[in-house]
Formats: structure tokens, sequence, C-alpha cells
């Protein structure tokens, strides 16, 4: 292995969260305001995890106030506090794009996976 | 000391402490000795000369043997030599990456992959036709310069042979120095490909001044 990779290998945590396109979750992250730290909730739904290794991220959607909101996230970034996973979606695509387009109930509607 | 021979060994992310992420390039680079101490009393003007990674005798010509047989030291496989500028080297010294540390400045010189035969888009970053409404020209050259000139002027810009060239990439952030493993973390992309040879220097236009 040559050492770009293993200096890639080191900074990767050693349990991602098992969550997916569709899923329900909610992300805590560390921001910094100032010279404070304090733990940002972010809830919605997942709706990609794209690229791979270190770079590998995720984004998650929900309707704030009645607007679209999409935040993404690095993996393997060392802001990334936890994931909670909070419901398991049933989708057939990897990528939600789709959800972009809609509005009102069926934005964040997904079905349950059983 | 102002300079180092490394090779190229890819590229990845680096996330800093505050959790950014930061693309970087691995060099591995040194171990370095210095072959020679060009004088200006035996050779006209001061300089010296790095080498780079030790050498398989059988793989050099007879010039080169006698040469490393001549300067005393083990045979390398890359030899650069360097204007001595206010650095005070002697032969035999090693550089290593312990010259360099976060948050220095540098230039790194190498040779950029081949692209073939390339059109003007991508050698000359020209703006090519229309791509629809019937244009007709896509990718071609327009314009080459005077149809008055009789003659096409010298260096215009034409379809060719592209890459394979020696760059120079300036003012790239060191965002590390691994003494133990001989690596340069470099910020952003270097020109060649992997294992390619690539001359790194202490920034020369750089306006962040270097903590020494």
């Amino acid at each position: 292995m040559d050492a770009a990779q293993l200096i890639a290998d080191a900074q990767k945590r050693k349990r991602v969260a098992d969550f997916g396109a569709g899923d329900t979750v909610k992300v805590h992250s560390r921001v910094t305001e100032g010279n404070k730290e304090r733990i940002q909730v972010f809830e919605g739904i997942v709706i990609e995890r794209k690229n791979g290794g270190l770079a590998e991220s995720f984004t998650v959607r929900r309707i704030a106030h009645g607007v679209g909101v999409e935040r993404s996230f690095l993996i393997h970034s060392p802001r990334l506090e936890k994931i909670d996973i909070l419901r398991r979606g049933l989708v057939r695509r990897a990528k939600l794009y789709y959800l972009q387009d809609r509005v009102g109930s069926k934005a964040t509607r997904i079905k349950e996976k059983k | 000391m102002k300079h180092i021979i490394g090779r190229k060994v890819g590229m990845t992310n680096v996330f800093t402490d505050d959790g950014r992420s930061v693309p970087v390039t691995v060099i591995e680079a040194g171990p370095c000795q210095v072959v020679e101490r060009k004088t200006s009393a035996a050779h006209g003007y001061d300089a010296f000369v790095l080498g780079f990674e030790d050498a398989k005798i059988k793989k050099l010509n007879r010039a080169m043997r006698g040469r490393f047989e001549k300067l005393n030291v083990a045979p390398k496989s890359v030899l650069r030599e360097f204007p001595l500028g206010d650095s005070d080297v002697k032969a035999g010294d090693m550089v290593t990456v312990a010259e360099f540390a976060a948050g220095d400045r540098v230039d790194v010189t190498g040779t950029s992959k081949g692209k073939g035969f390339t059109g003007i888009m991508k050698r000359w970053n020209g703006v090519g036709g229309g791509a629809s409404h019937g244009s007709m020209i896509h990718r071609q050259p327009a314009s080459n310069g005077d149809t008055n000139a009789a003659k096409t002027v010298k260096g215009s810009h034409r379809p060719g042979h592209f890459g394979v060239e020696r760059i120079t990439t300036l003012n790239l952030e060191v965002i590390r120095a691994d003494q133990e493993r001989n690596l340069l973390l470099l910020k952003g992309a270097v020109p060649g490909g992997r294992r390619a040879v690539l001359y790194v220097r202490r920034s020369v236009k750089s306006k962040t001044k270097a903590k020494a």
C-alpha cells in the first residue's frame, strides 16, 4: 500500500454508521462559534451517499419552515460527532434527487422498511 | 537548504485541526545527499549537486561509475544541480524533509503527464465553436492571426503534441512534513503522474514568509 493510502486510512473512522439513502437520521456535528464549541443537530432524510474512501460524504435534506434545506457531511470528518438512525426508508434508488422537486407532504414521504 | 528531490506518491485528503478537508499531494522526498559541491574556484560558479535514491552500479554506464568513484559517494539514480544561494553546504551533507515545516511555501518542478496529440481547446485553452445550430465548427482552431503577413508567425496556437513538459507549480503550502517516513504533504496538485521525479524548493515568489 502506498503512503498516500496509509495517510488516508489513518484518518478514517473505525466504525461508520450503517445507513443509506432514504433513511431518516439525526446528525450531531461540532460547530465552532467564536471560541465556543457546541454540538449542532441536523435531522432529515439522507438523499445520497457518494464518493468513496476518505472523501465519502452524504447529504441530508429537510424541510425547514417550508423551505428545503440540504446539508452535506464528510463521513470521516472529525467534526462529525455521531449519527442517529431514526427510521429506515424503503427506496428503489441510491440517489433521491427527485425529492428536490417535490413540494408539500410528498417532499418527505418515504415508505418505511419493514 | 532550500532544495530537495522526491517522487510523487499520489493524492489524498487531510483533515485539519479545525475539521476542514484539504486536498494534498504526497511526495516521498529525500533523504538526498550532497554529492558534489561546485565552487567558483574549480568550476567557475557556486552550486551543489543533490543525489536521490541509490542506484544499482550495474545500471550505470562507465562515465557515471567513474564520476561517482571520483566523488567517493554511493551511486545515485537521480542527480540534479542547484544554485548555492545563501546556504552553506558541504559534499556529503544529507538533506531530509526536516528542512520543511507545515506552513512553508514551496515550488515544485516536474514533468507533466503526456497528453499525446491534442487539439487547441485542450492545448491552448481555445474556446472552439458552437456545439449546435449547424455551427459546423466545434473544436477547431478559428483565427490564427494576420492574413496579410504572408507567413505563419512562429509560436502560433495549433494542435500538436501536448504534455511531457517541464512545469513548475508555484507557491504550494506545506501541510505536513513527516520525517519518519520522509513524506512531504503539499496542498494541491503537482505536475506528473505517480512515481514522477519532482524537485521541491522554497517558494521564490511567496509573500508568506517562512517561519524560519
